[in-house]
């Protein structure tokens, strides 16, 4: 019929990158290998910064939306959920059919009007993931997530890693591999883009936990058994969301928790260092370079697990130490005491 | 849920107004359904050639062309022997057997020479189902059938009042007064100017093809054409209406690769000829009685297919062909053939494997005689039209133009382009199907209007529900009837608070009323106690001797209440 089948673009078109932050940066970086890159700056003062980091010379810096919306068919927005929508409602009017979105980030979206102290329950549909307020917001609808253990640092120094980008989508992941992929980065593919996203989601709560366990000095044992059981109560949380139990096992799952529950330089992680030494949930934040998703995101879960009426005890040990409610020592003992059920009951 | 506060203001719906329509293109001869019959030859030969192709590039990819031959030929076979129908063509068996011999001959082949041999049955099979498919539209027909049906109902209904002389006269009631025809239909005959419209309506009875037809040619738009299932046309008089009423036919029985390219092919083709079209995504008719909300995907992906090719095929400076897509909500307090239904939904065999027949309809006596009595009572039907939507569910204008929610225009070429150009891409639009489906979903249960006989009987069930919480549905519908007894001072309040939470969905849009809806609460509930599967022989809701209320047959009462269902009012009810 005449028709090229589809596929991303060739190698000279631009790419656009949303946020300045440190994974947006990483991502710029990973793709100027590739391709050109336009970089979105939300204020000039964050352009010139990352401009004085230093940038390959293929990445340019802009603060208009326009610009990126119309140089690039392909773009990944990478900024914290808090200001997502906000950010997603400047580019919309720029945005079309043609584009790809391939988000990456790992936090959750609280509808408007909701609020997490009041009693009342809290439902999957008054919470958005962030390929659902693209969805909302925009005409796009060939979206995508990158999501797996990508820890910015090690990214930037260059170290041998992978990534998962999922969605439903068979194209929108081709164009990711495509602009992603080299020999020091492997890119999978995933159908289950609302799993991936929660997997991204989840990991940080049990990423805090890891932070405290470490503080604390509990060894090796106790880091392995909470990633374990932490990643059970992902499943069962994930699954309540509308998640895919193969996504948890996979890179994105298993692979990012693994590696955040890990990492000592890690946002999430920080947090729970901060806690156990006694750091109260204003100081951590205000502590926090970057914002650490996983502290509304331990709010969030909570109140969705307590309406849809799962039991995931290490999220409610945190929410109360968060809260301070609970010192990190006895949340310890809290967790231990916790009746233990099957190993695995989710398969 | 928040508790229903105690004043809600009751909407104002302005009681049902019959209208006449003009015909929106005046001469048949440029009715599409008309040029297509004309050209039907030529049309079947291109259906015929398309679908070779596709079904050649789906065997490469799947398990082999002369594989796929043997798959038909076996199933084919199994099926002619199995379970045969009185609207089967005669020469079936001897039509299979032969093939089947071919087949075996071609098998000894070598290379080339048993490639083509291949090719050459899959083309004779193709053109055998492309001619089973194929509708026959007549205009005479079709213009005997809409005078006489005008006629013929205007006595019926009139005929009580016509003993009066004067009555003769002034207001008459028309077929209109009983099927309300509400909704866009301004706006879609507007797009039917403008491009290709596929209305999709939900299916909760056989005599709703019948229905939309009628519906479609009261609105004063073309014929449309649609796919009507075999089984129907063994009954003369139906088939007789189907057949210029436009249907082509679609066996269910026939699940071979080779045959559902050729329907889908059918379709897509005439799509792209410009024949209005008419689908029942939800497959086959509701069996629980709910609105569909989920949608068989494969002829809406069709009309997908049909866009993009309609895009890739428009010359330069040529505007491409559009095509709309309307969902349609058919409300009624009765569906003759609920009994059944929810059995077979109970009993969970709603897996066609071997369609089993069902004979509500087994002859046109006892079809005719239903629609006598159905006239005659009174039991109010409507056909609601949805908002005209592009493909990938956007709302359009009268000019037919795509509009995002924020109002900004949408370039609908921009779906199907990558770099620039215009792509196939077979899973992204797969996934437009799936997307497009869940938007029609959406649609539904907006437009649906909600009835008095739909409230009672939700209520009514709710309502035993709850006494009996701690029981599954299938022990619920075990309770003996004489168990079932609700003091009516109780059943009105209930009424009456869902009745609010009504008002308050419908004041957000998110479903529509039908005007009785409003009226005075005990009246209401009379309406709809006198409405709820009126006709069965075991009523499902009723009011005993005592003026409280009781059922008659459990399993039809559930059927009715599944109508509200999907709205999330069961948590009205505290669980």
């Amino acid at each position: 019929m005449g028709l090229k089948s589809s596929s991303a673009s060739d190698s000279n078109t631009p790419v656009g990158v949303i946020g300045t932050g440190s994974f947006g940066q990483v991502v710029a970086k990973l793709l100027a290998e590739k391709s050109p890159v336009w970089l979105y700056a939300r204020s000039e003062e964050s352009a010139q910064r990352v401009r004085d980091n230093g940038l390959p010379a293929n990445v340019q810096v802009t603060t208009d939306p326009a610009v990126v919306a119309k140089a690039c068919e392909v773009i990944f927005p990478m900024v914290p959920s808090a200001n997502f929508r906000d950010m997603i409602r400047q580019f919309a009017p720029y945005l079309h059919p043609y584009h790809t979105l391939i988000h990456g980030t790992k936090g959750l979206e609280l509808a408007s009007g909701q609020d997490l102290q009041s009693d009342a329950p809290l439902t999957r549909a008054q919470i958005c993931t962030m390929s659902e307020v693209i969805q909302q917001e925009t005409v796009v609808v060939r979206i995508g997530c990158l999501a797996g253990p990508n820890l910015a640092s090690e990214l930037a120094d260059d170290k041998p890693a992978a990534t998962v980008i999922a969605s439903r989508f068979d194209e929108v992941i081709a164009s990711g591999q495509k602009l992603l992929r080299s020999d020091r980065f492997q890119v999978y593919g995933n159908s289950d883009l609302i799993g991936v996203e929660i997997c991204g989601v989840l990991k940080n709560i049990i990423a805090i936990a890891a932070g405290m366990v470490h503080e604390l000095g509990l060894g090796e044992n106790a880091r392995a058994l909470l990633i374990s059981r932490g990643l059970v109560e992902m499943i069962y949380l994930g699954q309540a969301f509308g998640g895919n139990l193969k996504a948890f096992i996979g890179l994105a799952g298993v692979g990012d928790l693994v590696a955040t529950s890990n990492s000592i330089t890690s946002r999430n992680f920080t947090v729970g260092r901060l806690l156990v030494q006694k750091k109260s949930l204003e100081e951590v934040k205000a502590q926090m370079e970057e914002t650490a998703e996983g502290i509304n995101t331990v709010l969030l879960a909570k109140k969705f697990a307590e309406t849809a009426k799962i039991r995931v005890p290490i999220t409610e040990v945190l929410h109360r130490v968060l809260y301070q409610e609970l010192s990190a020592e006895e949340a310890t003992t809290q967790l231990m005491k916790f009746p233990s059920i099957a190993d695995v009951d989710f398969l | 849920m928040v508790e229903t506060a105690d004043t809600v203001e009751i909407p104002n719906i302005p009681p049902y107004k019959a209208r006449e329509y003009d015909q929106v293109l005046e001469s048949p001869r440029v009715w599409p359904i008309v040029k297509l019959n004309a050209n039907r030859e030529e049309f079947m030969k291109t259906v015929a050639e398309e679908t070779l192709k596709v079904v050649k590039e789906q065997a490469r990819s799947r398990k082999g062309l002369m594989e796929e031959l043997e798959s038909v030929v076996y199933m084919e076979r199994s099926r002619v022997k199995n379970n045969r129908w009185k609207a089967d063509p005669d020469d079936e068996e001897e039509y299979w057997g032969k093939m089947k011999g071919k087949l075996l001959e071609v098998s000894k082949q070598e290379g080339q020479a048993k490639q083509d041999a291949a090719e050459a049955l899959l083309k004779d099979i193709i053109e055998r189902y492309v001619g089973e498919i194929m509708g026959s539209f007549n205009y005479r027909a079709y213009r005997f059938i809409r005078r006489s049906a005008t006629f013929f109902f205007a006595r019926l209904l009139n005929s009580a009042r016509i003993k009066k002389f004067g009555a003769l006269f002034r207001g008459v009631l028309t077929l209109q007064d009983k099927i309300n025809l509400v909704g866009e239909t301004e706006h879609i005959r507007q797009l039917a100017k403008k491009g290709t419209v596929v209305l999709v309506p939900t299916h909760f009875s056989n005599l709703d093809s019948v229905l939309v037809g009628w519906a479609i040619m009261a609105v004063g738009l073309p014929p449309f054409i649609y796919g009507a299932g075999l089984n129907l046309f063994t009954i003369n008089l139906l088939s007789y209406f189907m057949k210029n009423l436009g249907a082509y036919k679609v066996d269910r029985r026939k699940k071979n690769l080779v045959y559902l390219e050729t329907l889908k092919m059918y379709s897509n083709q005439a799509i792209q000829s410009g024949c209005h079209s008419l689908f029942f995504p939800g497959g086959t008719r509701s069996r629980s009685g709910q609105i569909e909300n989920r949608l068989k995907l494969g002829l809406l992906s069709t009309a997908i297919t049909a866009q993009r090719q309609a895009f890739n095929e428009a010359k330069p400076g040529e505007e491409p062909k559009k095509i709309f897509v309307v969902p349609v909500v058919i409300n009624y307090h009765f569906t003759l053939e609920a009994p059944s239904l929810i059995k077979e939904h109970l009993r969970r065999s709603g897996q066609e494997r071997y369609y089993i027949e069902n004979d509500e309809y087994s002859s046109s006596y006892k079809l005719g005689t239903f629609m006598l009595r159905f006239i005659r009572k009174g039991s109010d039907i409507s056909v609601s039209f949805g908002k005209g939507m592009d493909l990938l569910g956007n709302f359009v204008d009268e000019e037919g133009n795509s509009f995002d929610r924020t109002g900004r225009e949408i370039d609908l070429r921009d779906y199907f382009t990558s770099g620039g150009s215009l792509t196939i891409d077979r899973q992204r639009e797969g996934e437009y199907t799936r997307m497009l489906s869940e938007r029609i979903v959406e649609e539904y249960y907006k437009i649906n209007r909600v009835f008095a006989s739909h409230v009672v009987a939700f209520v009514a069930f709710r309502m035993l529900w709850r006494q009996h919480r701690d029981l599954d549905l299938f022990e619920v519908l075990r309770t003996s009837n004489d168990e079932v007894v609700f003091p009516y001072s109780d059943f009105r309040t209930e009424v009456d608070r869902i009745r609010n939470e009504i008002f308050l969905r419908h004041e957000a849009q998110e479903l529509d009323l039908a005007p009785h809806m409003t009226w005075e609460l005990d009246q209401l509930i009379d309406h709809g106690l006198d409405n709820v599967g009126m006709y069965h022989t075991a009523r499902p809701l009723l009011k005993n001797k005592q003026g409280n209320i009781t059922t008659k047959d459990l399993n039809t009462l559930y059927y009715y209440h599944n109508r509200l269902m999907g709205y999330g009012f069961e948590k009205l009810f505290g669980f």
